[in-house]
């Protein structure tokens, strides 16, 4: 039973360390990114529908992995271009996301609530599981031992003096953005393909938010991030594993409040955490050259 | 050797021409000509907000200007970005330095030029170039710790580092010396002379005449936007170069009148002492003094020999952590266990070491900066709101009279360079009629004009009975201003003398703990 628990950790912790791991290049980078949870909606929704058109998962992810870019790239011209506040306009993608994917459904399938399902032998097995640990090692080399991974760093920390450098700071913000979406759309991907067989409506349901706050746990840094995300990975595995047993020999207990235990672990690790984390000390903070 | 590459040995190093820059409705530079010849060592001064910064900033790329032009060893240039700058050799060295706190000296150096193979990062090899400058050059830097743990004088190594590691030609430097000890001052410029001796060119801006006097070739003085003079230096003189800078004769040094201590105390601390982290010696031993109403007592001492603890202790008491004994009183009121809040109504005003940290809200418009720690004051607020209209006439009057530039109330505090920043403090330190003062380093990054001003200010305050004392790194200011003066040296109190009874030579050393 504990195998089975483990190995259920492991398999609903992907999407969240895809995501987190994009929002790992956001942040480091300067850009705050809550927008991570429509990235990740829209992502979900492009990639069912990219497998049911192309037959295989890996268009599919693909086509998710563009959904969550262009998501990002409107996210990118409001938080980097325009310098709005980047709370608001990821606030603003996050309901653009959830308002038009049941939409975009109703037209391309008539239906509100979900995609047609997925047949099993177009979804996939386990790839996506192996390729988020495979990830998080590529994003800890990338950040540690290659230019682009210094420059993303300084890009959050110091802007002005990565500017002094040479570099150009807006540039390099657009391209973390753009990776971060790519990644949150993968997220996604790993939702709706891999754990389940359809896109259904707000199917992310703040996995998002609780990536971001592996992130704050994980203080910014990927190996730890990822070991976060699998400590809420396991809350979630746990909750659906309690689903239906029962307590003390009586009625089960109430399925909403099972479902409570993967926030409420968000809660508490945010609660106990958030205070000894420090954020990349220009997150939010626009850049601009006079 | 193709001879096209041989360049004319009259061209200028660097020249700009007709530069303008406006910030707002700043004008940060109108009309800024300068020349700097090859292989000298080239000043550039003039009072906080005169605009060198700015000046420099657009010759390095990061600022664009308005209108002018830039010529670099007699080409014209134009900058898309400082990395087009970097390419023509300039480096810079910032006022404020361009240095990530969490990450590695190391990384900060590399950073824009790092050494490639396969994709990756080759710090090794980037460390072995590093450790041969830094020999050739007496630079040490131990390349590993994040920058945010080394001292001020190793990260300005750092940022000296990053611009040999570049081959710059043209080293820009942004005072320079407002964060250096004495020794530290002529080290840097020991390494200055060396580097234009080998053919560098070197740009330094500071406001210490001194400075520009003994170490430069030529001096360019800016004011208020404009340049206003351009000359050699060995043909000019302090004085000249004062009254470029401020545009009248300035007084370079104030007639302190003897002060006439009351008999009452103002400040007493008696033998204070503050454990340092276990093992290292304590920060503080055995402080005891007085300061009496109606006089100044200065302390003396190069930089982090104590004075931010003995600060500390002395604005919180409360709170200073690791204390060992010493009890604080003010005007008579033993205020060991007291909060800051209660301290300052008892009349204390204090101007910080720290402006930036301590003394200001930087987001925040000048009015609320004016209003912080007398927002309780009956002059300001009446059962429980703000007395808005009270705070905007009489914050007016006050930038008005300090001279805090631009005089909009509605600019934030960070907007204002640096010294005005300081007459800001000033000001809103001064509204509370203090009987008791401290001020700590009072006139640091302020212009020639704005020191004379502040130094007024203090004497006046003396004279009206406050109790001062005067914490500073800069001897002259001590023996200028203080009645008395005390050494700090490894937080002790070393020395105490009366001004008239001591050179300048005597106080030197025992700084230095002779
Ligand atoms: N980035 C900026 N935005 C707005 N105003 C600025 C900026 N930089 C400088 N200024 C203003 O331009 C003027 C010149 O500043 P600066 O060049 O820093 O002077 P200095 O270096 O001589 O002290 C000042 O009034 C300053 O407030
Ligand atoms: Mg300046």
């Amino acid at each position: 039973m504990l195998a089975q628990l483990l190995a259920s950790t492991l398999r609903v912790s992907t999407p969240l360390i895809f995501a987190a791991l994009g929002g790992m290049f956001s942040e480091r980078a300067g850009v705050v990114n809550i927008a991570l949870e429509g990235m990740m909606l829209l992502g979900a929704f492009g990639a069912a529908v990219g497998t049911l058109v192309t037959h295989s998962p890996w268009l599919g992810s693909a086509c998710g992995m563009g959904a969550g870019i262009l998501l990002a790239a409107l996210y990118g011209l409001f938080a980097i271009r325009l310098r709005a506040n980047q709370i608001v306009a990821g606030t603003a993608i996050n309901m653009l996301a959830l308002g038009l994917t049941p939409f975009l459904c109703k037209i391309l399938y008539d239906v509100t609530g979900s995609t047609p399902p997925i047949p099993i032998d177009q979804r996939f097995r386990t790839a996506p599981l192996y390729l988020s640990w495979v990830l998080v090692l590529v994003c800890w080399v990338w950040m540690k031992r290659t230019p682009s991974g210094l420059w993303i760093s300084f890009a959050g920390e110091h802007p002005e003096a990565l500017n002094a450098a040479g570099i150009r700071v807006n540039r390099v913000r657009w391209l973390a953005v753009l990776i971060s979406g790519a990644l949150a759309g993968m997220g996604g991907a790993s939702l709706s393909i891999f754990l389940s067989s359809s896109f259904s409506r707000n199917m992310t349901a703040g996995r998002g938010f609780m990536a971001l706050a592996a992130l704050i746990f994980g203080k910014w840094k990927p190996v730890p991030t990822a070991i976060a995300c699998l400590l809420f990975g396991f809350a979630e595995a746990v909750q659906i594993r309690l689903q239906g047993v029962s307590l003390l020999g009586s009625k089960p207990i109430p399925v909403q409040f099972i479902q409570i235990l993967p926030y409420l672990v968000t809660i508490l690790v945010l609660a106990g955490f958030v205070g000894h984390s420090r954020a990349p000390k220009a997150a939010g903070t626009p850049f601009q050259r006079e | 050797m193709d001879s096209s590459q041989i360049v004319d040995d009259t061209t200028a190093a660097v020249e700009l021409r007709a530069l303008s820059k406006q910030f707002g409705g700043v004008r940060a530079n109108a009309d800024v000509n300068l020349r700097v010849e090859r292989g000298t060592i080239h000043g550039v001064i003039g009072e906080n907000g005169a605009g060198k910064s700015t000046a420099m900033k657009i010759l390095y790329g990061i600022y664009r200007p308005d209108a002018g032009e830039i010529f670099v060893g007699g080409k014209k240039c134009v900058w898309a970005s400082p990395s087009d700058a970097i390419a023509m050799g300039i480096g810079m060295v910032h006022q404020h330095f361009m240095l990530a706190g969490p990450y590695s000296a190391l990384d900060n150096i590399l950073l824009g030029a790092e050494p490639v193979r396969w994709g990756f990062i080759e710090r090794k090899k980037a460390r072995e170039r590093l450790e041969s400058l830094a020999r050739q050059y007496g630079l040490p830097v131990e390349w590993d710790r994040p920058v945010e743990q080394l001292p001020v004088g190793i990260q300005q190594r750092i940022e000296i580092l990053k611009l040999l590691y570049r081959h710059s030609n043209i080293l820009i430097l942004d005072e320079p010396t407002s964060v250096l000890t004495p020794q530290e001052t002529s080290d840097l410029f020991a390494n200055l002379k060396k580097l234009r001796d080998e053919g560098k060119t070197i740009v330094i801006i500071t406001h210490k005449l001194k400075e520009v006097m003994s170490f430069t070739d030529r001096v360019t003085v800016f004011r208020a936007g404009k340049v206003t003079g351009e000359v050699e230096t060995s043909r000019t003189n302090p004085q000249e170069l004062a009254n470029l800078m401020v545009g009248r004769k300035v007084v370079l040094s104030i007639d302190v009148p003897p002060a006439r201590p009351r008999p009452e105390t103002a400040i007493e601390v008696q033998g204070l002492s503050l454990a340092g982290p276990s093992g290292s010696r304590h920060k503080l031993s055995d402080v005891s003094f007085s300061v009496k109403r109606g006089e100044i007592v200065g302390v003396a001492g190069v930089e982090g020999n104590g004075q931010s603890e003995l600060l500390q202790a002395l604005l919180h008491p409360r709170e200073s952590r690791c204390r060992t004994a010493g009890p604080v009183r003010y005007l008579a009121n033993d205020v060991t266990v007291w909060d800051a809040a209660k301290i300052r109504d008892l009349g204390v005003a204090v101007i910080p070491e720290d402006r930036q940290s301590e003394g200001l809200l930087l987001e925040r418009p000048v009015s609320e900066n004016f209003l912080l720690g007398l927002q309780r004051s009956d002059a300001f607020s009446r059962a429980g709101f703000l007395r808005l209209r009270n705070l905007e006439k009489t914050a007016t009057l006050a930038v008005e009279e300090y001279d805090v530039r631009p005089r909009g109330l509605m600019n934030t505090a960070g907007q204002l360079s640096g010294g005005n920043q300081q007459k800001l403090i000033v000001a809103r330190e001064f509204q509370r009629q203090p009987q008791v003062l401290i001020a700590a380093q009072p006139t640091r990054g302020v212009d020639v004009g704005a020191i004379e001003f502040i130094h007024n200010r203090i004497v006046r305050a003396r004279d009206e009975g406050a109790g001062v004392l005067l914490v500073s790194s800069e001897l002259d200011e001590i023996l200028t201003l203080a009645d008395r003066i005390l050494v700090l040296y490894e937080g002790r109190v070393v020395a105490e003398f009366q001004r008239a009874d001591v050179s300048e030579r005597e106080l030197g050393l025992k700084m230095g703990g002779g």
